[in-house]
């Protein structure tokens, strides 16, 4: 069978003592040279199916193949993987060049070979003249590109990163997001990335696996995650969304007509078959404020405002509407001065095109 | 305005002082005093008069003496040994493995260490009595009750020590040492043991001195041709103090001393690699 598909996951089931389940027949592939995440609440099993790649746990069903051999119960040193953990796991006895020239020393590469690959991979990472340090004379982000040196320098089919950036700070794990994209381009090796932080996945990632309950939700790229969540787990746990309840009326060709609680009829593109409940969704930066009625035929909806959260780059405007609808609304901070900005207690109007409407069954 | 101390506050440094001379000079008082004593011409343990290290000589000539600490050093040495590793064994059993019964052992090893030191030293007294240890073997063989009794009283104290650092032990560092391709054994060699090694040490100087000054358990099993330093000292004051037990006394001080500073500077020569 033909496959450019490097991990592939076939029905893989977790289940740990006492009948928790935590992987539920999971399925997956992942590509060559792709950067892949998986994203979800903690509890989702995201880092169990991580540790079943790397072959920490074995699955109770369902099979592991990575490069088209099957090694759902291959022991994890003999995986052609490897793992950058969440504490980074930096042998603390050991220098920065022991560290990383650990993997191929066990491996029995020859000692002559060993140093140039330690330097060459230092080079990669940034850490060019560290090889004599000991971690605890590094940084937490250094660390981080030692751990990264010595699962690369094995030059491993996958590497598995799990939560690699919750540990640094704000500014530090924005800059490494760009550096793993940079460093993944540079070597080429398939990535495969565990986070719970949607931002995280969003800039890095190719591709994206939502996973709620020990299954996937939604596997997509960053984009249609954002703009085309499939369902309401998904919608909510990406981003940030308005939801309305609705009912599906009729279809009208390509529209269907739905009766929304709160606003009323209205008429929705949306080519798929749907539930009659549904859920109606729309971005809070997809919607415009105006102090006027809008002439125009969008969804246009009236309402107070009863809260402002000043986010920097972006205003949140909380916004009450007449039926008891809550809705959220940014904007972004274009001007300095800030005039002509919401107040607290206005009454405005509110409105937004059908097509950035969203319908989500369960 | 008049300015709020705290009861702890730093700023209390009279206080602070205070207990710092108290507690010091109630620790180290009576040493000092015998250290004093041990250079003094005077043979009467009245006042110091003069100095002098004919004491030391004295000591030194000693037969019994030499023989006595030369007893101690080696059950010392052999205990060390022994109790480290058997400590270190029981510390990684009950931290990796789960086993039936892993309660009522982990109890069991620890008992020694709360068992009245003297109810020790008479069951092993008449163990070694019951089971016809023999105690006429040639040196340093007919050390072997004392050395059992050491390692029996003092291993508990390195599995505890070795223990705790290893409740420290992150269990990623051996999950990425197995990521990379190393075995269990290579695991246990490469990351495991370099970790526990300030836990070793610092076990393996507990075992020595615990070993080198015991005197209860030592009391009860050892025969008149194995008499170690504590109870050779013992048995001189029983006649009278004489300065050349202050000279001894001293010199067991200072072999401790050295060698407790020794296990320390090996241990903070390590501490880069200390942190997890």
């Amino acid at each position: 069978m033909s496959d450019d598909a490097i991990v592939r996951i076939e029905g893989v089931t977790k289940t740990f003592a006492g009948n928790v389940t935590v992987v539920d027949r999971v399925d997956l592939r992942v590509g060559r040279g792709e950067f892949f995440a998986l994203l979800g609440p903690s509890g989702c099993g995201k880092t169990t199916l991580l540790r079943m790649i790397a072959g920490f746990e074995l699955p109770t069903d369902g099979r592991i193949v990575i490069d088209g051999e099957d090694m759902s119960t291959t022991p994890p040193n003999q995986r052609p993987i490897n793992m950058v953990f969440q504490s980074y796991a930096v042998f603390p006895h050991m220098t920065v060049a022991k560290n990383v020239a650990y993997g191929l020393k066990v491996e029995g590469v020859a000692e002559a070979e060993i140093g140039p690959r330690v330097e060459e991979v230092l080079n990669l990472v940034k850490l060019k003249g560290y090889g004599a340090r000991l971690p605890n004379q590094l940084s937490g982000g250094q660390r981080q590109r030692v751990a990264l040196a010595r699962a690369l320098v094995k030059r491993p089919k996958v590497l598995l990163l799990d939560e690699p950036l919750s540990a640094l700070d704000a500014k530090l794990r924005e800059a490494m997001q760009l550096e793993l994209v940079r460093l993944q381009h540079a070597v080429g090796i398939t990535f495969i990335i565990v986070t719970h932080d949607q931002k995280e996945a969003l800039s890095m990632a190719d591709r994206i696996a939502v996973m709620e309950s020990g299954k996937i939700r939604q596997l997509d790229t960053p984009e249609r995650l954002y703009e085309y969540p499939s369902n309401r787990f998904v919608a909510d746990f990406i981003g940030k969304m308005n939801l309305f309840e609705g009912k599906v009326v009729t279809r009208e060709g390509a529209r269907l007509l739905v009766d929304v609680t709160g606003l009323g009829r209205i008429s929705v593109p949306h080519e798929d078959d749907i539930a009659v409940s549904i859920g109606v969704a729309v971005r809070p930066e997809k919607i415009s404020l105006y102090r006027a009625r809008p002439a125009d035929s969008a969804i246009t909806l009236q309402g107070i405002v009863t809260n402002l959260a000043y986010l920097g780059e972006s205003l949140q405007i909380f916004l009450e509407t007449e039926s008891g609808n809550q809705l959220i609304i940014s904007q972004t901070n274009v001007s300095r001065s800030g005039s002509g900005a919401p107040r607290k207690g206005e009454n405005l109007w509110c409105s937004w095109q059908a097509a950035d409407t969203l319908l989500l069954q369960d | 305005m008049k300015r709020i101390i705290a009861p702890l506050d730093y700023s209390r440094r009279w206080s602070l002082r205070w207990v710092i001379v108290a507690t010091t000079v109630f620790l180290y008082a009576p040493i000092l005093i015998l250290i004093a004593f041990s250079f003094s011409e005077s043979r009467r343990l009245v006042k110091i008069e003069g100095f002098t290290l004919k004491w030391y000589e004295k000591a030194m000539n000693n037969d019994q003496l030499a023989l006595a600490f030369a007893n101690s050093l080696t059950i010392a040495l052999i205990n060390t040994i022994v109790a480290t590793a058997l400590g270190a064994l029981a510390a990684v059993l009950l931290w990796r493995f789960r086993f039936p019964g892993k309660p009522v052992y982990e109890g069991a090893t620890a008992l020694p260490i709360i068992v009245p030191e003297i109810c020790m030293g008479v069951a092993l007294y008449v163990f070694f009595a019951r089971v016809g240890w023999p105690s006429d073997w040639i040196w340093p063989f007919n050390l072997s009750a004392i050395a059992a009794a050491h390692i029996a009283f003092s291993f508990p104290f390195v599995a505890m020590i070795v223990r705790a650092r290893l409740a420290n032990f992150n269990r990623e560092l051996e999950e990425s040492a197995k990521d990379l391709g190393a075995s269990e054994w290579q695991v246990l060699h490469d990351v495991v043991i370099p970790f526990m090694k300030p836990g070793l040490i610092a076990g393996a100087l507990l075992a020595f001195t615990l070993s080198l000054d015991d005197f209860v358990i030592t009391f009860f099993t050892s025969g008149p041709n194995t008499v170690t330093f504590p109870i050779k000292i013992y048995s001189m004051v029983r006649f009278s103090v004489t300065p050349e037990v202050n000279a001894a006394s001293t010199m067991l001080i200072v072999i401790t001393l050295v060698l407790t500073a020794l296990a320390l500077w090996m241990q903070n020569r390590d501490k880069p690699g200390a942190e997890a």
